[in-house]
């Protein structure tokens, strides 16, 4: 920490996003980057903690505080605010395989913890880590570094969505071989698929699967083990297979006229996006389209979000966001201390986006949906919702109640049902009789990532549950250290 | 010879080896040499007036011992022997042994035998033997029980070989002596319990015991004779750290009395045994061997330094000279030492370290006496001469009623000085002229020319060694284990600032060996520091005394003065580089040849990993081919591990010298060769001195230089090229490594090269035995496979093809890191405990503490490692004691308001005044309004008020508003350093309270100046009690071994309570070196004292409180059941305010309030007092719970009680560290009557004080109406502290301004004891005529002191000392005039007495911060050193002030501001008029003439601070916002305050 009282004397600065009235005009990313010069001032306002929370990644209260991967943000911190960029790079990637998608995707869990956050707004740790990055893309320090010595076993990767990648990198660099089976037409999961290119240009997403593949790592996409692949035949085919397979099956509203047309799941209607996006030569639209629709998101997180900003981008008539909990405090309460994750309000680009163009926030709170009804086409054209109250049911657990005489009906001719994600699907497991939790995610032994069968491991949202990128990588590069051990009796990968 | 000393056998964590001991010491002589026996009464007399230094045990009238040292006493001897049928041949040619034997008559008899048959086997002749009279009716039980057979052996002097120096027939004598010890000591099945010579000498004899002084002449009676006669007598009055019955520890030994302590003196010994095969002389006969070992093992360091000063004596060298290569003064940088004087120490110094430590000694060869003080002058020694020749020198003046007319000189023995007396010639030769004498005996300038080897001074441009690119750089990081932290925090900034790093908050990761993480070697060992049995010192301060030399290539013949001796290599400092290496590789002189010999071990090429077996082989082949080496003529060795690779491991180079070293000793080869270090491993101070410490010459950290160049090349040290970076490294480890020795009191690296001076924690019997012998290591661990293992680690990590996990680890050491060492405080144990204490919601501390728990045991902490054993039958909660009860035993810990903030000290002090437990002023003084109750009923006041080094605040107000009064002897965080606040955290409130100025920094000194040994502490401690008799005095020290022993010494000092710290303390700023690896868990520090002072039985008269991250009630029930009864917490409580471990206290940026003192950041202050009453209830809570399971219904029955707890816990849950905490569990077989815990109040003797018998009584009127009191009194040394108890009256009843100037006016005539009018206030006004001790106006309050010669007195006064060392120590206010010189520190950390004195001794003025001073005479030597605030005027006729003045922070000008000059005319005048001095008067009236000749003194911060207040004003401001703009200037001038 080379400026002791950089905390006092400089404020939090980040780049502005670019503006509402631009940004939804295309599908570019929103962020922008502070010049090099005053990224480098924010990071003097890093304290060099005793114990910096930022990086702890440990759960308060089932939230992370800090960062799970525990990314070394004093020590990368202070480099940039040296401006050697280089070293910080260095620092950075001990600890993350991606910073280009955490620097842009991540909640960041880290600022939520950061010392700086309990008097003054916290250290741009997030945006901090994206300069690092972004600056290392361009100067050209990232190569493709390919082992130096094979260890002649192989390892296959099922899926390839954050945790998938990085632990295909770790395996790689321990010098394995590496195959990655994904089941869409290109790698990257949710990464590719599952998050707006707005929020992470593919661009990164395939450039860095370029520069993995060069480093000798082998993809197979359009390949679902389990279906396309039987599972028994790749295991035979490996010295060890991770399952990186995700949590993909999306939590559903059973509610009278779900059968109705119009009603999409999310992660449905975002890929379909992406994936007309990227395939542009395709022309046309989007197989789910909602140009000049009404639409309603159920669902108030990060995927809702994702689903107002692409819907407005689509050219929607309306667009409403319906959330089942209340309105989130504008600051901390007093049982949410910091270092915990902060439970406050946030607006983020796609209400602001939404807010920007009607003048009103799309959220409603404490909102459910009753009844989806018929347009008297077999499709949806409107929603009838309540008000609810949260009330103790007879176990004691707080249960949503709605409101009599609070029903309303919202026009509707899309629904996009962004609840959250069940666990991982069946398939693959089934066909390895793989054992499995209560919530159906793929059990491993105790802060392992072996599963019931040897040699088969399981990381990211399949054996944790749905969860952040951020996780996932911690969970890929975990799962990597237990396979190498597995492999070689040894690992010198970090844990 | 566990009988013959009277200690208790080794056991437990009890180890006699510890034992130190000090005292008064006497000397009385005809310097004519004329015998009378009124010499042996007279010194009696001052035996008897010394008894205040000497201790007593538990029992009144068992003595520590005392003894008095004579000349053969022929004419007694004469009359008595014929009678007992001896016949006596003439003086000269009969000897006397005076001999301890076994009171068995057979077995006496037996052993009698053996002794006449040895003697005539020397060829001399048994004359017979006699029992000297004795009497022992006055003895206590323990002495009794322990005496000897007592018996006198005459010699008469048979065949000698002729000799010119008229030694013969003694060195006989001394192989009788030797060859007996060796022969009846050799068996050891049939050992007597007694054998011993007190004496064998033709002319000296001993009378010593375990006695006190008083008893001496009632229990020998041959000292009462009339006939008993000498011209000289020393004497000597002990008191040692036990109640252990020792005849034989008494002093004087053969030619020596000594007060004070060794600290080289396992080095010294070590060497002593290595040299011993180089020694050449035919003076002991044909076979030197015969007088082997030189030094008998086991003896304390005295005894050691007498059998080497014996040896030396004897070996050709006259005694003075001998002693002089012992304890050579600091020559080095003396800035006037003749240069013959000079090569005459520069040549002694290639042939012998300094044995080094507090020490006057008094010796003597039976004809010539001297005595001689070390180059510190850490203890007193004054004398008087008298018009008939009588000379008379002691630890105190005034131990001898002399008419002051009859006085012709007064004075004091001054640090590395000698006194000789030659009773032949009947001379008194001065220091000078005897070394004068001394240096021209042999050409040692041209020696030293011709021989000896300089190498060109480093700061040439580095060697290019071929730099390593950045990949292969970090490889061979990895291969040596280093981590970023190494290179960022430590490396970098040792680079960058030429200083050791800085942390703050103490540590909290586990011990080397219970971490998870791979450890260097050096990890497991702590540095040991002095505490109480010797200071530490100021090695940046009084660097003058400091040397970082030391010599390369084989050493000579001890007792031969051949040039040859001193052809060696001398190297300004351990650590070189790659030039210096260089250069000593290219030497080719006989003895200093070099030959590099690999500790690499190959790396078999199927096995792949180095195993146990293949270290041990390597070491093995290292040793063979060092020994071969050696045989074929190399004088210097150059270990290397250059060629670490893929297939070549490095073995711990630590391991590797140390074995070395102590395989060379073994086969008598260790002095013909220096080892130099040509190493990748080492990197911070901490490695360095461990590698000097076992016997390294010379450091080439070649990987951490490539670092620090490779640093400067990525620009992480922007400014500095290579070249500087590299040097300011090396000068940042040669400053960090003096700072070690510095920490134990040591001097010279020579002195420190070998001396071990660590304690090892964690490694195996086997390890210790074979490479590190003598090391401490008391809980067992691990071995030879386990540092392989770690090596391996390493290699993996260095040689994986892949690197696939790049970069260096980031340690997290010093800063928590997720993927570091463990800590325990981390992020989700901080939040815990502040929910917990926030929430005031019980469950969430038990999760906490579950959590805490839990860690600890994991892998963290010795206490963890205990299982508690539950109680068949627990008992009911309800029956335990409750919580009200516990909280009550309840501290919070010594941290300064200066180190926290207004806030966060005033809510400890509310919180724990609530809970009716205390806090801790720290040490910072406190602000008076604090004492004054809150209108809410709280109280801000610290119930306990510390009392450290640099005696901040510390007045008579403070004083008597404590319930306890702490002493800090060490602080855990940086035992054996003092501390420094900077100029920029002096905010004005910390100034106010600590009475100094703002913006100008402040130093605490590593030791208290009052306080350079036992005896002293307990005089401090007598101090204090007579300032507040209702305190309880407290003394902290800080665990390592031996501690025990000193506790047991401070419980005899009469201390209330003793606290044992642990190593793991936080701090407010601290050298990171400091902060792991010097002290120890205070698990074993706390299990030493229960278990020395159970031993003792001294553990019923005190109360043991223990702190160290005590966090749960279960590290609170361990520390019950080790041994203590209170119990102290720190971090806890600060967690519990806010405090998330920023570890920024040193930069005063603390985020959240507690520990900074800006004005924006304390307003984050969020901490409450509930927060802590909560922690501390919590912490009680859980101990009952714990209590209730363990059966005990109170803290009482718990202390001590190791039987429950499991010490093979740790060995089942880590069997492979081979852990044995056996020791700490060890209960001594004592008697059931023996107290074991604190059940007894101390008996402080106040009611016999000259204040409650005589002085309080008299000053009633003055007390109670404020009327003027005047009266004359008689004085004697032995009335100390007088007029404390007075003072406190005073302030008790009239507040901190005591009564008005003068109300009270005492006159003492005669000589006053120490700590005369310590702390008084104003209105009290103290007048000596004739002499004072030491520590004078020690913490004057606003009185006023005057000292003046006896209106008899016939010297001149201004050349005569009239007050001892270190007076007014830490004055806060008030008037001194002294008509006469004072000794050494004169007003050290003064900060607002206003004195006038005629002359003073070395380090005047030092760490002042206030004040004025006048000296009208000469100063001694480093005056103003470290001097921060006030102004000093001296009067300096000979114009050489400013070279003796230490220019480091002051300026040195004339005096010439009229208004200035009046002022100090003034004082002068008051001087005048308070003392009728003469001297005085004649320079007033010739004030015109002298005033040119006045230097004014004066910080130069201090004047820039008050210039710009002064401007400030001028400006409009009142004189406080003047203050505060002034300090605002000050502090954004960063550059100037970056402290060292």
């Amino acid at each position: 920490m080379g400026d002791p009282n950089g905390f006092l004397t400089t404020q939090r600065l980040v780049a502005a996003d670019r503006a509402p009235l631009e940004r939804i005009r295309d599908w570019q990313e929103i962020h922008a980057a502070l010049p090099g010069v005053d990224q480098e001032r924010q990071g003097s306002r890093c304290m060099n903690c005793g114990i910096p929370f930022c990086q702890a990644g440990v759960l308060i209260k089932g939230a992370a505080s800090g960062c799970p991967l525990h990314n070394l943000m004093p020590e990368w911190n202070d480099l940039i605010w040296r401006g050697q960029w280089h070293e910080a790079w260095l620092r950075l990637m001990k600890t993350n395989n991606f910073p280009e998608f955490t620097g842009r995707v991540c909640p960041a869990p880290c600022e939520g913890a950061c010392t700086v956050g309990l008097n003054d707004p916290p250290v741009t740790i997030k945006a901090n880590e994206c300069a690092i990055i972004d600056r290392a893309w361009s100067e050209g320090w990232m190569q493709p570094q390919p082992p130096k010595r094979r260890s002649g076993k192989s390892v296959a990767i099922v899926g390839s969505g954050p945790a998938g990648l990085a632990c295909a990198d770790q395996l790689n660099k321990a010098g394995h071989q590496v195959v990655v089976y994904e089941r869409a037409d290109r790698p990257g999961g949710l990464l590719t698929y599952g998050i707006p290119n707005m929020k992470l240009d593919k661009t990164w997403v395939s450039r860095r699967v370029a520069l993995m593949a060069d480093a000798g790592i082998a993809f197979v996409t359009g390949c679902e083990v389990g279906r396309d692949l039987p599972m028994p035949q790749v295991r035979a085919a490996h010295d060890a297979v991770v399952l990186c397979g995700g949590a993909t099956r999306p939590r559903d509203l059973s509610v009278p006229g779900r059968s109705l047309s119009g009603i999409h799941f999310a992660v449905d209607y975002l890929t379909a996006s992406t994936r007309w996006l990227l395939d542009q030569q395709a022309k046309g639209r989007p197989s789910i389209d909602v140009r000049g629709l009404d639409v309603v998101v159920i669902g108030g997180g990060d995927t809702g979000t994702d689903c107002v900003a692409t819907a407005i981008r689509q050219g929607c008539r309306s667009v409403r966001q319906l959330e089942i909990m209340p309105e989130a405090p504008a600051e901390r309460r007093g049982d949410n201390p910091w270092p915990q994750w902060p439970a406050i309000k946030r607006t983020d680009y796609g209400q602001e986006e939404a807010i920007f163009i009607s003048g009103a926030d799309p959220r409603h709170y404490l909102t459910t949906a009753l009844a989806f009804l018929d347009d008297g086409h077999g499709q949806v054209g409107g929603i009838e919702t309540a008000r609810v109250n949260w009330t103790p049911n007879s176990q004691g657990r707080m249960t949503p109640i709605p409101v009599p005489g609070s029903e309303q009906t919202l026009p509707a001719q899309r629904v996009l049902l962004a609840m959250g994600f069940l666990g991982p699907e069946s398939t693959a497991l089934d066909e390895l009789q793989l054992a499995r939790d209560a919530q159906s995610r793929v059990q491993t032994g105790d802060g392992s990532y072996q599963t019931s069968q040897a040699g088969i491991f399981a990381a990211g949202d399949m054996r944790r549950g749905q969860s952040l990128v951020v996780w996932a990588i911690q969970e890929g590069r975990a799962a990597a250290r237990a396979c190498d051990l597995y492999l070689s009796g040894t690992s010198l990968l970090p844990g | 010879m566990k009988q013959v000393s009277g200690l208790p056998p080794k056991q437990g964590l009890y180890d006699p080896g510890q034992e130190h001991d000090a005292c008064g010491i006497g000397l009385v002589v005809n310097i004519r040499g004329e015998r009378s026996h009124d010499i042996v009464s007279q010194a009696i007399s001052v035996l008897i007036n010394l008894s205040h230094r000497g201790g007593a045990g538990s029992e009144d009238n068992s003595g520590d011992g005392a003894g008095i040292l004579l000349q053969i006493p022929d004419r007694m001897l004469r009359t008595i022997c014929p009678s007992i049928g001896i016949h006596l041949p003439e003086p000269g040619r009969y000897g006397v042994g005076m001999v301890f034997l076994p009171r068995d008559d057979d077995f006496r008899k037996a052993v009698e035998h053996q002794i006449e048959a040895m003697v005539r086997d020397e060829g001399q002749i048994v004359l017979g033997w006699r029992t000297p009279p004795i009497n022992e009716s006055t003895l206590g039980m323990a002495a009794r029980d322990s005496r000897p057979a007592i018996r006198q052996l005459f010699i008469g002097q048979g065949r000698c070989s002729p000799s010119s120096d008229g030694l013969a027939f003694e060195r006989s004598l001394y192989l009788i002596r030797k060859r007996c010890e060796r022969l009846v000591e050799g068996k050891s099945e049939e050992s007597p319990d007694y054998f011993y010579f007190a004496s064998l000498s033709s002319r000296t004899i001993v009378y010593k015991g375990m006695l006190t002084a008083r008893q001496v002449p009632a229990f020998y009676l041959d000292l009462t004779s009339l006939d008993m006669e000498s011209a000289l007598a020393l004497v000597h009055a002990r008191y040692s750290t036990n109640t252990f019955p020792s005849w034989e520890r008494a002093h004087p030994y053969r030619t020596l009395a000594h007060n004070g302590e060794i600290n080289t003196i396992r080095g010294n010994v070590n060497w002593m045994r290595a040299r011993q095969p180089q020694i050449e002389t035919r003076l002991f006969g044909p076979d030197i061997s015969r007088v082997f070992p030189v030094i008998r093992p086991g003896g304390s360091d005295s005894a050691m330094f007498d059998n080497c000063l014996e040896f030396l004596s004897l070996g050709g060298r006259s005694i003075a000279h001998a002693a002089l290569m012992m304890v050579p003064e600091p020559w080095e940088k003396h800035e006037s030492m003749a240069d013959d004087l000079k090569a005459f120490y520069a040549y002694h110094s290639t042939l012998m370290e300094p044995w080094d430590g507090p020490a006057a000694m008094i010796f003597t060869d039976g004809i010539r006496v001297g005595a001689l003080l070390d180059r510190n002058g850490l203890r007193p020694a004054r004398y008087l001469v008298t018009r008939d020749d009588l000379l008379v020198l002691s630890s105190e003046a005034g131990v001898l009623d002399i008419p002051p007319e009859q006085v012709v000189r007064r004075d004091r023995l001054r640090p590395g000085r000698m006194l000789l007396i030659d009773t032949a010639a009947g001379q008194l030769i001065a220091d000078a002229t005897f070394k004068a004498q001394l240096a021209r005996e042999r050409p040692y300038r041209q020696w030293l020319n011709d021989q000896l080897v300089l190498l060109p001074s480093q700061g040439a441009a580095p060697a290019d060694t071929g730099s390593l690119d950045d990949q292969a750089l970090d490889r061979q990081l990895k291969r040596f284990g280093y981590t970023n932290e190494d290179v960022q925090v430590v490396i970098n900034a040792m680079a960058r600032d030429a200083i050791e790093p800085i942390g703050s908050m103490g540590t909290d990761t586990p011990l080397a060996v219970l971490s998870d993480r791979p450890q260097l070697l050096y990890n497991f060992f702590k540095q040991l520091f002095a505490q109480v049995t010797n200071p530490p010192i100021d090695a940046l301060r009084e660097h003058i005394v400091t040397s970082s030399a030391l010599y390369l290539g084989a050493e000579g013949n001890l007792v031969d003065p051949h040039p040859d001796n001193c052809r060696r290599l001398r190297l300004d400092t351990p650590l070189i580089d790659a030039n210096t290496l260089d250069l000593i590789r290219g030497i080719r002189q006989p003895g200093l040849c070099p030959v590099e010999l690999s500790i690499l071990c190959p790396i078999p090429e199927n096995q792949g990993s180095l195993t146990s077996d293949d270290l041990e082989a390597q070491l093995s082949r290292l040793f063979a081919e060092a020994e071969q080496a050696v045989l074929r003529g190399a004088g210097i060795l150059i270990l290397s591990d250059r060629s670490a690779g893929p297939d070549w491991a490095a073995m711990p180079a630590l391991l590797a010298c140390a074995g070395l070293h102590h395989h060379l000793i073994r086969r008598g080869l260790r002095t013909r060769v220096s080892l130099v270090l040509d190493s990748g491993e080492p990197r911070e101070v901490h490695h360095f001195a461990l590698l000097v410490g076992y016997g390294v010459s010379a450091i080439h950290p070649y990987l951490a230089l490539e670092t620090v160049r490779a640093q400067v090349r990525r620009q992480f040290l922007p400014g500095l090229d290579e070249a500087s970076a590299v040097n300011n490294y090396l000068k940042a480890g040669t400053k960090g490594l003096v700072k070690v020795l510095s920490k134990m009191g040591i001097s010279t690296m020579q002195s420190y090269q070998g001396a071990q001076i660590f304690e090892a924690v964690g490694i195996g019997s086997d390890l210790i035995d074979r490479y590190f012998c003598d090391t401490p290591s008391r809980i067992g661990g691990i071995g030879l496979d386990a540092i392989a293992r770690t090596v391996n680690t390493f290699r993996q990590a260095a040689d994986d093809p892949n690197q696939t996990d790049p970069g260096l680890d980031s340690g997290g050491q010093y800063r928590w890191r997720s993927q570091g060492e463990e800590h325990l405080f981390n992020p989700l144990s901080v939040h815990m405990l502040q929910q917990a204490v926030r929430s005031g919601d019980y469950k969430q501390y038990q999760a906490y503490a579950h959590l805490m728990n839990d860690t600890s045991r994991r892998h963290m902490t010795l206490r963890g490692l205990f299982d508690l054993i539950p109680a068949r039958e627990s008992v009911p909660l309800d029956d335990v004691e409750p919580v009200e009860a516990i909280v009550r035993r309840f501290k919070t810990g010594a941290m300064s308001y200066g180190s926290l903030s207004q806030e966060a000290h005033e809510t400890l002090a509310i919180a724990m005044n609530r809970l009716g437990g205390k806090s801790n002023t720290g040490e910072g003084g406190e602000d008076p309004q604090r004492f004054e109750p809150l209108t809410s009923g709280d109280s801000r006041c610290s119930a306990i008020k510390q009392v450290a080094s640099g005696r901040f605040g510390v007045t008579s107000n403070y004083l008597v508003h404590a319930q306890e009064l702490q002493i800090k002897m060490a602080q855990g965080a940086k035992p054996g350093e003092g501390g420094q606040l900077p100029g920029r955290k002096v905010y004005p409130w910390i100034a106010k309270t600590r009475h100094a100025t703002p913006g100008v920094g402040l130093i605490s000194p590593p030791p208290h100046h009052d306080i350079y040994s036992i005896e002293d502490l307990a005089e401090l401690i007598h101090d204090l009690k007579n300032a507040n008799d209702e305190a309880r005095i407290s003394v902290k020290l800080v665990s390592e071994a031996g501690v025990g022993t000193i506790a047991a010494g401070v419980a005899k000092g009469r201390a209330d309570v003793i606290l044992i710290s642990g190593y793991d303390g936080g701090t407010g700023a601290s050298p990171l070196s400091s902060i792991r690896h010097a002290g120890l868990p205070w698990e074993l520090g706390l299990a030493e004292t229960h278990q020395t002072l159970l031993l003792n039985d001294l553990r019923s008269r005190i109360t043991v409180e223990t702190d160290g991250k005590l966090l749960t009630g279960r590290d609170v029930a361990v520390a019950a059941l080790l041994g203590a009864e209170e119990f102290g917490f720190a971090t806890g409580p600060l967690i519990a305010l806010g405090c998330i471990m920023m570890r920024v206290c040193n930069l005063d940026t603390c985020p959240v309030g507690v520990a900074t003192q800006n004005p924006d950041l304390r307003c984050r202050f969020t901490g409450k007092p509930e927060h802590v009453e909560n922690f501390m209830r919590f912490i009680a809570m859980d101990l009952r719970e714990i209590m209730a399971e363990l059966g005990f219904r109170t803290i009482n029955e718990m202390v001590g009680r190791v039987d429950r707890l499991d010490s093979q816990a740790a060995a089942r849950a880590h069997p492979d560290l081979k852990l044995d905490l056996s020791r700490l569990v060890h209960e001594p077989d004592i008697g059931r009557q023996i107290g074991r815990y604190g059940q007894f109040r101390q008996d402080h003797g106040l009611s016999q004080s000259m204040d409650q018998q005589i002085l309080l009584p008299i000053c009633q009127s003055a007390l109670r109406r404020g009327l003027p009191v005047q009266a004359t009194l008689p004085i004697h040394n032995v009335n100390r502290v007088t007029g404390t108890s007075l003072g406190s009256a005073i302030t008790r009843r009239y507040g901190p301004d005591g009564l008005p100037e003068d109300t009270i006016q005492l006159t003492f005539v005669g000589s006053a004891g120490q700590s005369f009018a310590a702390f008084i206030p104003r209105g009290l006004t103290m007048v000596i005529e004739g002499e004072a001790n030491d520590y004078i106006g020690k913490g004057l309050s606003g009185g006023k002191v005057v000292v003046r010669p006896d209106h008899r007195a016939i010297f001149r006064s201004e050349e005569n000392v009239i007050v001892g060392n270190v007076a007014f120590y830490g004055a806060t206010a008030g008037e001194a005039y002294i008509a006469g010189a004072a000794g050494e520190r004169f007003c050290v950390r003064n900060s607002g007495l206003d004195a006038v004195v005629e002359a003073v001794g070395d380090h005047g003025c030092e760490y002042m911060t206030g004040g004025r001073v006048v000296v009208l005479g000469h100063t001694g030597r480093n005056f103003a050193a470290g001097m921060s605030g006030g102004i000093a005027y001296v009067l300096d006729a000979d114009n050489a002030f400013a070279r003796r003045c230490n220019q480091e922070t002051v300026s040195c000008e004339k005096l010439t501001d009229p208004v200035e000059a009046r002022q100090v005319y003034d004082m002068v005048a008051r001087h005048c008029r308070w003392t009728q001095s003469t001297y005085a008067a004649s320079i007033l009236a010739h004030w015109e003439d002298w005033l040119p000749y006045f230097m004014r003194v004066m910080p130069r911060d201090y004047q820039r601070v008050l210039e710009a207040a002064k401007a400030m004003r001028q400006e409009g401001l009142d004189p406080e916002q003047a203050l505060m703009a002034a300090f605002t200037i000050n502090a954004r001038d960063l550059a100037r305050v970056s402290g060292n």
